[in-house]
């Protein structure tokens, strides 16, 4: 039998919901378990090495892998960011393992092979970074820039993000490196979020005719209502959600651009038609 | 005397720290901390209020649709709508925070608390079939453990062949819950933060085939909750019997109800200790002390109504981002084990029925279950006791029939969404003004269960559940561990900023 390459991941709860977490255990295929325990392409495995929701150890053993970690060898190892990160008054809003979170996650950054920001707070910011903005809180892409890290970053945006998105992130890594993972001009890779919405929304045809739905739960586009669909890239209606089960658009919910960096100050209220103009300046691929 | 120091608690949702006091072996102090603040309330201030479930649900990726829930009863009320919901949205609405309860109850066993119980590393030896516990195995023997170690060393007490059972439990669990999510999509979209539940019913228009499709995924998750995982809860009893000893908390429960029928709640509310004389219970007589958590405040403690929030991270005396939500100044314990005892007061089947089930394999008094097991053996009860009725209402929804009641956003008007929350007592309260969200305000069950002392001094429940245990074994303090998660914290919920204007809340009182 081949030997098996070991890919350790340290993984960052910061200001987050846990939201990311909860999605990517709900992974079909592979499912969490492969994740955890098996190859997830022959010869290639995960190796979780700090993963707060899911990790046996606490306190001072689970630490000490953090430590280990930053003060180890530079380039062994993956650092996923999940959640946005507090820095306002040295970033005492929020602590792991009795130290800023910040300084926890800086240091990880620097010594790093390449950062996964998963979900929309970690890639742009999201919901704990919206107006007035409570605990400071940035990007991991902020915090690098600031900092002067220049350890690469691909951002897996989302709230929560897909789990396709996310292991097909980790896959293509594991086969061909971070270059092989194309990103778009945000840092998202192009494969899961190179088109809108729009363009393969099953409503589209309405949109078309200018058959809009006047209320939720009403057939038609669901544009008048609210939809971000017309200028948030991401491949869900095309994936679906939960094992491909439903998805929001399928159960007659207007998207809320969860994907893209305008979430949630600039893209909402949620249920109000987005101005025309809006229209008009698709955001280009690089 | 020394202290023993866990941050992070992990395994709950959150970020979470324990400190422990333990003098000649037992613990006579306990703190618990929540090491994250990000002031949900504070962005909610003048946004459109049809946004707040969403918003809300952010709160808590685990729980999020029972923030969806109290958020849309809050905005149903104020709203003027709540009683024009269609039987099909209230029904929808049931059954896709059913799925969360499962999906939550089901994670938090086996994927939370059973690594304190069962030894994964059992599997090394495994000589069966079962592809889980193969690919665990191969798992093992290439050398690398991570997440399974580094762990806390010592106390795990089944047989290699119970442990190697349990371990494939562990290993299915995870397709079980993953499939209660997308039981929850079938009608709420996605799952995590559904988008299904709004003000005035649901999105989605139930069919027959999505009915029937709907019933047949649950029925398969019923067969895990009946034959694999109400075993496991009592097989853990059997081997950990002295675990219904200790944990027990202030002894004080508390339950808002959840589940809108006809009439009334599936899920009772009220008040209970360990007499099991439930007492109905009065939303005005709950307040929030700060005296302990680094936020400013003049006066203390404060009906939530009219809370103060405002940071001091560099406050005297102060230890934790949580408030200390009091009932009639007293300290409550709040989740599945203040609604089961509830429901067994009562006298209300199937629970009573479980609950003996469950007295029995302890072979114990009611008494017990104010413990870590209890807590356990509640979740388990309340997890069935769901599920099974959940196939009930599936039924009754009209194929075709509407789920949705139009409305117009009023200028003014206030709102208090109640609701059982899987981790305990969820309280959502709105204001509005011009249609924009004046004031948003969430008290939720984990800062009921992990609040630090009050004004009082009185200590919250986790703390309390905490002091007075025995410690085998400083370095591996299992029995702490143990004890935080039968409450299964979720911390990203507990911490959370109130605006300083309020409202009176005595006037609602839980039906």
């Amino acid at each position: 039998m081949a030997e098996t390459r070991e890919m350790p991941v340290i993984w960052i709860q910061a200001a987050t919901c846990s939201g990311c977490s909860v999605s990517v255990l709900n992974s079909a295929a592979p499912k969490i378990t492969d994740l955890l325990l098996s190859e997830v392409i022959p010869g290639r495995h995960i190796n979780l090495r700090f993963q707060a929701t899911v990790m046996a150890g606490s306190g001072e053993p689970a630490v000490e892998v953090l430590d280990a970690a930053a003060k180890g060898d530079p380039g062994t190892y993956v650092l996923i960011v999940e959640g946005s990160i507090p820095t306002k008054d040295g970033g005492v809003y929020g602590t792991l393992g009795e130290v800023p979170m910040v300084d926890r996650v800086i240091p990880l950054a620097e010594n790093a092979a390449v950062i996964i920001g998963l979900g929309t707070c970690a890639s742009f910011g999201g919901i704990f970074a919206a107006d007035p903005n409570p605990g400071g809180c940035v990007s991991v892409g902020d915090l690098l820039r600031e900092k002067g890290i220049d350890t690469p970053l691909i951002n897996v945006p989302g709230c929560p993000p897909h789990p396709d998105w996310f292991v097909g992130t980790v896959a293509t890594i594991l086969v061909g490196g971070v270059s092989a993972v194309k990103v778009d001009e945000l840092g998202r890779p192009i494969r899961f979020f190179g088109q809108l919405i729009h363009e393969n929304c099953p409503r589209r045809a309405y949109f078309d005719e200018g058959k809009f739905a006047k209320h939720l739960s009403d057939e038609g586009c669901l544009y008048e209502l609210g939809c971000k669909g017309t200028i948030t890239h991401a491949d869900c209606p095309l994936r679906r959600w939960n094992n491909g089960t439903n998805w929001v658009i399928g159960s007659g919910a207007p998207c809320n651009g969860c994907v893209e960096p305008e979430f949630p100050d600039l893209i909402s209220p949620f249920y109000e038609r987005l101005p025309e103009e809006a229209l008009l300046v698709p955001r280009k691929e690089s | 005397m020394r202290t023993i120091v866990i941050d992070p608690v992990t395994r709950i949702e959150g970020h979470l720290k324990i400190e422990a006091t333990v003098d000649d072996g037992v613990v006579v102090e306990a703190r618990s901390t929540g090491t994250l603040f990000r002031g949900i309330e504070l962005i909610l201030q003048g946004r459109d209020p049809r946004d707040a479930p969403r918003i809300t649900q952010r709160i808590c990726g685990v729980c999020p649709t029972a923030h969806a829930t109290a958020s849309t009863f809050a905005l149903d009320e104020a709203f003027g709508i709540a009683d024009r919901i269609p039987a099909n949205g209230r029904i929808l609405r049931n059954l896709i925070l059913g799925c969360n309860f499962i999906q939550s109850h089901v994670l938090h066993f086996y994927h939370l608390a059973a690594l304190d119980y069962v030894d994964v590393t059992a599997v090394a030896g495994y000589e069966g079939t079962d592809p889980g516990l193969l690919a665990a195995k191969a798992f093992l023997g290439r050398g690398e453990l991570g997440p399974f170690v580094p762990r806390y060393e010592g106390d795990y007490r089944f047989p290699t062949d119970v442990a190697q059972r349990l371990a494939s439990h562990y290993v299915q669990a995870f397709d079980v819950r993953r499939k209660a999510h997308e039981l929850l999509a079938v009608f709420g979209g996605k799952m995590p933060h559904n988008v299904g539940i709004v003000p005035g019913g649901v999105t989605q228009v139930p069919e027959v085939d999505t009915i029937a499709g709907f019933l047949w995924r649950l029925n398969e998750i019923r067969h895990f909750i009946d034959h694999v995982y109400v075993p496991d809860v009592l097989e853990v009893a059997r081997a950990y019997g002295d675990y219904a000893e200790v944990g027990g908390g202030c002894g004080s429960f508390i339950s808002y109800g959840g589940f809108p029928l006809e009439n009334g709640r599936f899920l009772g509310s009220g008040t209970i200790a360990m007499d099991l004389a439930p007492e109905e219970i009065g939303v005005g007589k709950i307040t929030e002390s700060v005296q302990h958590a680094w936020l400013a405040s003049e006066r203390d403690p404060l009906h939530p109504s009219e809370g103060v929030t405002v940071p001091d991270p560099s406050k005297e005396g102060a230890y934790s981002w949580i408030k200390a939500p009091r009932y009639d100044g007293d300290v409550y314990e709040g989740g599945p084990l203040a609604r089961m005892l509830l429901g067994y007061a009562r006298g209300i089947e199937p629970i009573v029925a479980l609950v003996d089930r469950v007295l029995g394999a302890l072979d114990a008094g009611p008494a017990a279950l104010n413990s870590a097991l209890g807590r356990h053996a509640a979740r388990a009860v309340e997890c069935k006791v769901v599920a099974d009725a959940m196939a009930d209402w599936v039924l009754d929804l009209v194929p075709g029939g509407e789920v949705y009641a139009p409305y117009e956003i009023p200028d003014e008007g206030e709102g208090a969404g109640l609701t059982a929350a899987p981790r305990g007592a969820l309280g959502h309260w709105v204001r509005l003004k011009d249609g924009a969200i004046d004031h948003y305000q969430c008290v939720v069950p984990t800062t009921w269960n992990a609040s630090p002392k009050d004004e009082q001094g009185k200590p919250g429940p986790i703390e309390q559940a905490i002091a007075g245990t025995p410690i085998a074994d400083e370095e591996n303090p299992f029995e702490i561990v143990r004890i935080v998660r039968s409450f299964d914290p979720c911390l990203a919920c507990a911490v959370h900023l109130i605006t300083p204007r309020g409202r009176t809340l005595g006037r609602y009182v839980v039906s």
